[in-house]
C-alpha cells in the first residue's frame, strides 16, 4: 500500500480551486440561483443561452458536448469536484472573470497546453505548477465547435436533486402492509382453531347432560391393562423399539459428527460490505482482476486496497438506483462502504491524494483447508482451467459472500474422478497421455485416473 | 438426508466447530495472517526496497513523472522478441484487466465506461496521445490520470505481453 500510496501522491495543492459560490459575486447565476430556487430549470435555461450567444462566437450544443466531455474530458475533469485536473462547472465564465482570457485561450491550452506552458503564458504556467505538473493531454482533433459543445456542457446549471424519496416510502409501506397481511391470516387462523375447539367441548358437554338425564351410563373403560403395561410385557415390540431408536440416534449422531468442521454456508460479516454481485455480476469484473495471484500462486490473493482504488478513484459514489436498493434491500449504505475503504487506503477526497494515514482492512478468511491438506489456486485456475464458480459457487449473485463448496476429501476426490484432463497442446506429456489412455481404455483421461487420488498429492 | 439439511441450511456468520484444532491450524505463518512478530501485526509486507524477484525481472528505472513518461515514450522498447511473444496470452491478461474499461477492442469502451461507471477511458487510436510501446508499458508500470498502476496485477513480462496486444488494437483501430 505505502509504495503505492507515494506514486499516487503527486501532486499537491496550494490553493484549493475556489468553489463557485465562493468566488463570482458578480456572477449573476449566483444571485439567481440562490433567491429563486424553484425557478432554476427555466432560468438555468435562459441564462444558458445567453451565456453561449454573449460569450462564443459559435453556439455549443451541450447534448453533443456531454457525449464528447466524457469521451475525452471525463478522465481527469468532473464539473463540480477535483480529480487529476480542475473542476469544471463554468469554466469559460470564471476565467474570464477571474483572469481575462477568453475562447481563444482556451482553444489553444485545450489543443495544446504543454506548449503554452513552454512558451512562458503566465496563467498557464499557474495552473500547471497548482497541479505539480500534470500535464493536460493535448487535444488537437476538437474542431471550434466541439470546444464550443463542451464548454456549452460545462456551464449548465447544477441539475437540482428532486429528492426519490417517495419511492423509497412507497417500498416500505408495501412491504409493511405484508408483513401485517401475512400476520393477520395467522392470527385469523389461530382464533378459527380455538373457536373450533371450544365448540368441540361444548357439544361433548351437551352429549354428556342428554346422557345424563335419559340415563345412560358413559361407556366405562376397559378394566383390562393399560397400554403402556401390556407394551413392557410384551418383549418382542420392546426390543423392536429399542433397536429403532438406537438406529434413529445413531443416524442423527452420525449426521452430526460428519458435520464437524464443514463450513459450508459460512457468511461471516465482513469489515467493509464488498457486494461480489455488484462488481463480478452486474459490473461483470473478472474475478482475477482483483484476485490476480490466483494465476500465479498457491494462494487466491485478497485484494491490496490499491487495486480498489484503481477504479475508486473515480467511482466515488454508487449509482442513485443502486443506493436506493442497497438500503432498501440489503439495509447497506454502499457511499457509507466506499468511505471506510477511503479511510482504510488513506485517501483523501476533497485534496484528491493519498494521506498516507492507512490502516489494513481485517477481512474475515471464509474458505479455510485444514493445514493438513495441500490446495493449489494456480495448478486448478492456469493449469487446468478450472472456473472460479466451479468451487466457489455463483460468486456473481452474492451479496454477501458464502462459502458454496464443502470443502470436504470426498468433494475433492469426486471432482478429480469426473473431471476430464485437458490433454491437448501439451506436447511435453503427449506420450505419457496416449500410454495412460490405453492402460484404463479411455478416450479422456480423469484426473483421478492420472494419480489425482494419491494420497501423498494433498498430504504430506 | 438430515445430514444434508443440516449443513445446506447452516449458513452462519460463524464458523463451525472443528475437530482437534492442532491438524488444522498451521504452525508456520499463513498468507494474510495476523502475527505479532510483523509489524503493526499486518503478514501483508512490501517487499524491502530494492529488492529483485527471481526469473531475471530486472528493475525499472524510468521515474513516474511527465519527464519520465516522454522518455519511455521516446526510448523504451520492448525486450520481447516475435518468438516470445504470445498474442492469445496477451490478448487473456488484456480482457481480464484492461478491458474492463478500455473495451475489448481498444476503443474506450468497456463495460464500466459503457455503464457510466467511470468515464474519459480513451481510444488507443487518440492523436493527442500517440502512444508507443514504451508509453504504454510505463503507463501500465505507474498509471496515469485516473488509471491506477497494474504493476502488482501483472509481472515484466505479462506487461509486455500486454502492450504488444495493445499495440495490436492500436493497429487494428487505425486500419
Amino acid at each position: 500500500m505505502r509504495f503505492y500510496s507515494r506514486i499516487f501522491t503527486n501532486f499537491t495543492l496550494k490553493k484549493p480551486y475556489q468553489s463557485l459560490e465562493d468566488n463570482s459575486t458578480k456572477n449573476m447565476i449566483q444571485v439567481i440561483y440562490r433567491q429563486l430556487t424553484s425557478k432554476i430549470p427555466f432560468l438555468g435555461l435562459v441564462i444558458l443561452l445567453t451565456f453561449s450567444t454573449s460569450l462564443t462566437a459559435q453556439e455549443g450544443d451541450p447534448a453533443k458536448g456531454k457525449t464528447l466531455f466524457n469521451t475525452n474530458c471525463a478522465a481527469c475533469h468532473n464539473l463540480d469536484r477535483k480529480m487529476t485536473g480542475p473542476a469544471l462547472r463554468n469554466v469559460q465564465a470564471r476565467l474570464e472573470d477571474e483572469h481575462g482570457l477568453d475562447i481563444d485561450w482556451m482553444r489553444s491550452w485545450i489543443r495544446n497546453s504543454a506548449g503554452m506552458v513552454k512558451a512562458g503564458d503566465a496563467y498557464a504556467n499557474q495552473i500547471y505548477t497548482e497541479y505539480s505538473g500534470t500535464a493536460m493531454t493535448a487535444f488537437p482533433q476538437l474542431s471550434d465547435q466541439d470546444i464550443a459543445d463542451i464548454l456549452a456542457y460545462t456551464a449548465e446549471p447544477l441539475p437540482v436533486d428532486d429528492g426519490g424519496d417517495d419511492d423509497k416510502d412507497d417500498d416500505d409501506k408495501a412491504a409493511g402492509t405484508d408483513g401485517v397481511s401475512n400476520q393477520l391470516i395467522l392470527g385469523a387462523l389461530a382464533i378459527l382453531f380455538c373457536l373450533l375447539a371450544m365448540a368441540l367441548i361444548l357439544v361433548r358437554k351437551t352429549l354428556n347432560r342428554f346422557a345424563e338425564e335419559k340415563g345412560i351410563e358413559a361407556v366405562k373403560e376397559d378394566k383390562s391393562l393399560p397400554l403402556w403395561k401390556a407394551f413392557v410385557q410384551n418383549q418382542f415390540l420392546v426390543l423392536v423399539t429399542a433397536i429403532f431408536f438406537l438406529l434413529a440416534s445413531a443416524y442423527f449422531v452420525y449426521g452430526y459428527l460428519s458435520q464437524i468442521g464443514v463450513d459450508q454456508g459460512y457468511e461471516p460479516v465482513q469489515p467493509i460490505h464488498f457486494s461480489h454481485r455488484i462488481h463480478a455480476g452486474d459490473n461483470g469484473i473478472d474475478c482475477k482482476y482483483c484476485h490476480s495471484s490466483a494465476r500465479v500462486s498457491k494462494t487466491s490473493g485478497i485484494p491490496s486496497l490499491n487495486i480498489c482504488m484503481n477504479c475508486h478513484k473515480s467511482v466515488y459514489e454508487v449509482a442513485a438506483d443502486t443506493h436506493k436498493e442497497g438500503l432498501n434491500e440489503y439495509g447497506i449504505d454502499y457511499n457509507a462502504e466506499i468511505k471506510k475503504l477511503y479511510a482504510a487506503a488513506g485517501w483523501d477526497d476533497v485534496e484528491q491524494k493519498y494521506t498516507g494515514d492507512s490502516k489494513p482492512v481485517k477481512w474475515v478468511r471464509i474458505h479455510n483447508l485444514p493445514d493438513f491438506a495441500y490446495f493449489n489456486h494456480s495448478q486448478h485456475v492456469e493449469v487446468a482451467g478450472v472456473q472460479c464458480q466451479t468451487c466457489h459457487g455463483p460468486v456473481e449473485e452474492m451479496e454477501v459472500m458464502y462459502q458454496h463448496a464443502p470443502l470436504t476429501m470426498g468433494w475433492c476426490i469426486n471432482c478429480h474422478r469426473e473431471t476430464n484432463v485437458r490433454v491437448e497442446d501439451n506436447a511435453y506429456y503427449t506420450k505419457i497421455h496416449e500410454e495412460l489412455s490405453k492402460k484404463y481404455g479411455v478416450d479422456k483421461l480423469t484426473a483421478a485416473q492420472m494419480g489425482g487420488l494419491e494420497c501423498g498429492k494433498c498430504h504430506y | 438426508m438430515v445430514f444434508a439439511t443440516v449443513v445446506a441450511c447452516k449458513k452462519d456468520t460463524r464458523p463451525n466447530y472443528q475437530f482437534m484444532p492442532n491438524m488444522y491450524e498451521p504452525v508456520p505463518y499463513e498468507a494474510y495472517q495476523e502475527a505479532s512478530v510483523f509489524p503493526n501485526g499486518v503478514e501483508a509486507m512490501l517487499p524491502a526496497e530494492g529488492s529483485i524477484p527471481r526469473g531475471g525481472h530486472m528493475p525499472f528505472e524510468i521515474e513516474n513523472t511527465t519527464e519520465g513518461y516522454e522518455l519511455a515514450k521516446a526510448t523504451l522498447k520492448s525486450p520481447l522478441d516475435s518468438m516470445k511473444i504470445d498474442a492469445n496470452r496477451g490478448k487473456e491478461l488484456y480482457d481480464i484487466y484492461c478491458g474492463i474499461c478500455h473495451g475489448n477492442k481498444g476503443k474506450g469502451q468497456g463495460k464500466l465506461v459503457k455503464r457510466e461507471k467511470i468515464l474519459g477511458v480513451p481510444s488507443y487510436d487518440d492523436a493527442g496521445r500517440a502512444i508507443t510501446e514504451g508509453s504504454i508499458y510505463h503507463t501500465i508500470y505507474y498509471g496515469k490520470n485516473a488509471m491506477g498502476s497494474y504493476a502488482n496485477q501483472l509481472n515484466e513480462e505479462e506487461r509486455w505481453q500486454v502492450v504488444d496486444y495493445v499495440l495490436k488494437l492500436k493497429a487494428d483501430l487505425e486500419k
